[in-house]
């Protein structure tokens, strides 16, 4: 293999911080970790909202592609990933708001003249907006709702984020002096192109919920629901009760949340019918486990067939029991078990069955084209304009329905496409990633980070007494980490942005390294092709996910390959190398926001300095 | 400050024929200095025991005083463990085998403890033949005090400070075949693919298995000049041809590049195979062919490494006495305490012989 090219591919140490790299808004998830540790949570919370804009929203709701991703859930044992989204909660909770407050951007009085239209007041519009007013640009924010969230309102229940939380973290945005048009649905992209804008921003999001055209469905229409409008109107108080007996369709997070607040609104008997087997759930697991403990009954392999309605009222629904079979690995099909249906008394019906960006309001001749399978417009995927130079696309809007992180990473890509727009420079013409090295050594045996590491169960989020969250849909279910919990939970974070960095030309291949590293990531040998290597390193490196970090050739002309995949970050090959061949250096990686922008806290340089 | 080992090891590492995976060979965590070749040979220590699906509890370590007299400690954390007086491990040890000839016994010495205040054990040893793997862990010099010059620094050779050794230097190897010891090998603690298969052909060894493992002091003896730093012998290394070890039960795959080979078959039935690299490379059951080499070699100012010597023919101490094969923790009182009748059975076939 050729050496590893750290210096020019800043994506190589990158990739080992696991948790970063799988963010779709590449969150330092170590360095805030670090920070909640030291009980720094005012920088934590500002290290997350600088790039992630919603740190208490995250914090409850986020997706969490981190936690998959977390190293230490490969590591020996039965170790689960590290809580990330609960402690980002944490920073949250415990953040002094004194101090936020003087660290927000400083928004320029004088403005450049430049007017963006932001359709929709979800994540992608008001990340948009925060990147654009420091800037100087003047913004106005169209929503439908009276105020501004976008799904985060709508489709999120208050018991999983309470309304104080979301108010806060888009106020800070809506604070920055942008114009806010809400109650305002914008029904003609054409008309609001004819105002002037320099540029547009559509955020939409993915509002229109599908639904079931099954027999019965029109005379039932009055207790039939379209979840995600349901849920929509439940936040906005219009609906505060539902039938004792409910059935929700669908497998997913809306469902979830639809049969949790249905519950809450007078839901006695509440079942979730889904399709598919249990384990294949759209759903995120700790979703479904919520679901059940609110007494909530999940029915897998049931799909629907029929809305019996009697004297024009809906009365049950009946299904086909299906079974699940497998052509191939990933492809499955639902097949019926040809038993007779089942039928399910009902009062009410919530369909989840997914949701579709919609686009009614944009006339087809404005420039826009759109693809034709997916209805979607056909953007840039790495600067997310339009086939219509002015016009900027990100969110669901412009994928398909995903989750808010992604809405978010969208949102800052957007906004560096809408800068250099509008200021006549090329949209696609970018800049690197800020990336730096950090030495963290302190002395012999000492780093700057707290290297030890040791097997610890995930802790788990205390949640409010069940009486009361089951009478309140505005009682928050989960009570969030103690400051002792999450510095305990903090602590088992491997802290994988600092990085093993082997410098060849001092090693004397005295194998210390290869000697002491616990989980046997460290092999001197002969260079081969990565196939072979990966079959004889001193463990075997199966995971091909995870990269080799391989060496120039040394003084013997053997090579050093390190496996990153279960390296624990212990410093052990540093602190056994008798002539600093290796290091521990803490890898900053920033993804390149807009440019000239003063806010991005340079926390990282500045407070280790200090410290 | 931590000289703290995590807990975690690799999630799949696959365990050995007997069971066990290698964290249950390991020690705990070396206090020698960073990058002591010492701790290199405690790992190839634990990778060779591993390999050979070696029972932790059928070992017993024995030491004397020193650096490397220390690092039975970090490997092998489930064998028997003594630490003698400095030097006097042979005897512990020798005692040992007698009381229990059962387990797998390892010496681990340094170049002080055998060189120096253990040189009239070690001899004894050897021209016993007692059964038993000895290691002698050598640096050429004192590194537990300092880094003074030992028995083995080279005549010649400057130590840290500059300060010439003007003394003959002892070669171990050679004064082991010059004893009639039957398995002479020299390692290199920076090269385990030669070293770990000269362990394996010690352990399995029966009798006095020596091998002498150059392992270079990182503080006090790893400086330009020095003829024991890493640099110095991995450039005047002369390599006794490539070694094999395999096992009694693993099939024998000969290799077909058409090179000298040469097989000792030891006595589980597990072989030894030296593929000849050189032109000058000696047979492996002639002592006196080996010593010429050294010789040569020490005077053209190059290092020996490998197999030197290996014969299985000598008888090993149980046989030559004839005493119990049976550990002593075995017998009952009966045959431990046979009575007055046997005693008087003894002295009198001795009067007899007198």
């Amino acid at each position: 293999m050729q050496p590893t090219d750290t210096r020019n591919n800043p994506e190589y140490f990158h990739k080992v911080i696991d948790c970063q790299y799988a963010c779709p808004a590449h969150t330092p998830v170590p360095e805030y970790i670090r920070l909640i540790a030291a009980g720094r949570y005012t920088d934590a919370y500002m290290l997350n909202w600088e790039s992630n804009v919603f740190p208490g929203i995250l914090g409850r709701t986020c997706d969490r592609p981190c936690e998959p991703a977390c190293r230490r859930g490969r590591l020996e044992g039965e170790e689960e990933p590290v809580a990330i989204c609960r402690l980002k909660r944490v920073a949250a909770d415990y953040k002094e708001m004194s101090k936020i407050k003087a660290q927000l951007p400083h928004i320029p009085s004088t403005k450049n003249g430049k007017t963006i239209a932001l359709v929709g007041a979800g994540p992608a519009s008001l990340t948009v907006a925060r990147d654009l007013a420091p800037l100087g640009y003047t913004l106005h924010l169209y929503d439908e709702f009276p105020r501004g969230g976008g799904m985060m309102r709508s489709q999120i229940p208050a018991f999983r984020l309470p309304e104080s939380v979301l108010d806060e973290e888009v106020d800070y945005i809506l604070a920055m002096g942008v114009v806010s048009h809400f109650n305002h649905y914008v029904k003609s992209l054409h008309e609001l192109m004819q105002v002037g804008y320099d540029a547009i921003f559509i955020g939409t999001g993915a509002p229109q919920g599908r639904d079931l055209s099954l027999p019965g469905r029109k005379e039932g229409d009055t207790r039939i629901h379209i979840g995600v409008n349901w849920l929509a109107s439940v936040a906005f108080e219009h609906i505060t009760k539902i039938g004792e007996r409910v059935v929700v369709i669908g497998g997913g997070n809306t469902a979830m949340d639809c049969c949790r607040t249905a519950r809450r609104l007078g839901g006695k008997d509440i079942k979730v019918v889904v399709r598919s087997p249990f384990e294949e759930m759209k759903a995120s697991p700790w979703e479904k486990e919520d679901a059940l403990a609110e007494d909530i009954t999940i029915l897998n392999n049931h799909n629907p067939l029929e809305f019996i309605c009697r004297d024009g009222s809906l009365q049950a629904m009946t299904f086909d029991r299906v079974k699940a079979v497998y052509d191939e690995p990933e492809k499955r099909h639902l097949r019926s078990t040809q038993e007779a249906p089942v039928e399910i008394p009902c009062d009410d019906v919530l369909i989840a069955v997914g949701q579709d960006a919609a686009f009614p309001w944009i006339e087809r001749h404005l420039g826009i084209e759109f693809d034709e399978r997916t209805q979607l417009p056909i953007i840039n995927p790495d600067t997310f304009q339009s086939t219509q130079s002015k016009i900027f696309f990100g969110g669901d809007a412009a994928c398909g329905p995903e989750n808010i992180i992604t809405a978010v990473a969208h949102g800052h890509q957007a906004a560096i496409s809408i800068d250099r727009y509008c200021q006549g420079e090329a949209v696609s013409d970018r800049l690197p990633p800020h990336v730096n090295l950090i030495h963290q050594k302190m002395g012999i045996h000492e780093w700057r980070y707290d290297s030890e590491i040791a097997p610890d169960e995930r802790y788990v989020v205390p949640h409010e007494e069940k009486d009361t969250i089951m009478h309140n849909r505005k009682v928050e279910v989960e009570l969030g980490f103690d400051r002792q919990m999450a510095y305990a939970e903090a602590q088992r974070c491997l802290n994988c942005d600092v990085q093993t960095i082997f410098t060849e030309n001092r090693c004397i291949e005295c194998d210390a390294c290869m000697d002491i590293c616990p989980t046997h990531c460290i092999t001197f040998t002969e260079n081969g092709t990565e196939e072979d290597l990966r079959g004889r390193l001193k463990a075997r490196a199966d995971n091909v996910t995870q990269d080799l970090y391989v060496s120039a050739p040394l003084k013997t002309q053997r090579v050093m390959v390190k496996d990153e995949d279960v390296c624990l970050h212990c410093a052990l090959c540093a602190e056994r190398c008798p002539t600093a061949a290796w290091d521990m250096q803490q890898y900053v990686y920033q993804v390149t926001k807009v440019q000239r922008q003063q806010f991005a806290p340079d926390l990282i340089a500045v407070d280790h300095a200090d410290s | 400050m931590t000289y703290h080992l995590p807990a975690f090891r690799h999630p799949h590492s696959p365990p050995n024929s007997a069971g066990h995976t290698y964290r249950d060979y390991e020690g705990v965590i070396s206090t020698l200095c960073a990058g002591c070749g010492h701790d290199s040979i405690s790992a190839a220590l634990v990778q060779t025991c591993y390999e050979l699906s070696i029972e932790p509890h059928q070992v017993a370590k024995l030491s004397g005083i020193g650096c490397s007299s220390k690092t039975p400690n970090y490997f092998l954390g489930y064998s028997h463990g003594f630490n003698a007086v400095h030097g006097r491990m042979p005897s512990v040890a020798t005692g040992a085998n007698l009381a229990n000839p059962n387990l797998l016994y390892l010496g681990v010495s340094g170049d002080g403890d055998t060189a120096s205040i253990g040189m009239g054990q070690f001899v004894h040893a050897i021209r016993r033949n007692l059964n038993i793997t000895y290691l002698v862990e050598n640096n050429g010099c004192y590194g537990l005090t300092k880094g003074q010059p030992s028995a083995t620094a080279d005549h010649n050779s400057p130590n840290k400070s500059g300060e010439i050794n003007e003394h003959i230097s002892v070669d171990l190897c050679g004064l082991a075949l010059q004893l009639g010891c039957g398995y002479v090998a020299r390692g290199f603690s920076g090269d385990k693919k030669q070293l770990i298969p000269l362990l394996k052909g010690a352990l399995t060894y029966k009798g006095f298995a020596f091998v002498d493992i150059l392992s270079p002091c990182v503080t006090f003896n790893n400086h330009a000049e020095s003829s024991k730093s890493y640099d110095h012998i991995r450039a005047h290394a002369v390599m006794m041809g490539e070694l094999d070890f395999v096992p009694a039960y693993e099939e024998i795959v000969v290799e077909s590049a058409p090179r000298k080979v040469q097989r000792v078959q030891l006595h589980d039935g597990s072989s030894v195979f030296l593929y000849k690299t050189g032109d000058d490379d000696i047979d492996l059951s002639d002592a006196t062919a080996a010593l010429n080499f050294l010789r040569t070699h020490i005077d053209s100012g190059h290092i020996t490494t490998g197999l030197l010597h290996c014969n299985g023919a000598g008888l090993e101490l149980h046989q030559t006495l004839n005493t119990s094969e049976t550990a002593f923790n075995q017998l009952s009182e009966k045959e431990l305490c046979p009575g007055n009748q046997v005693l008087q059975q003894i002295n009198h076939s001795l009067s007899v012989i007198r």
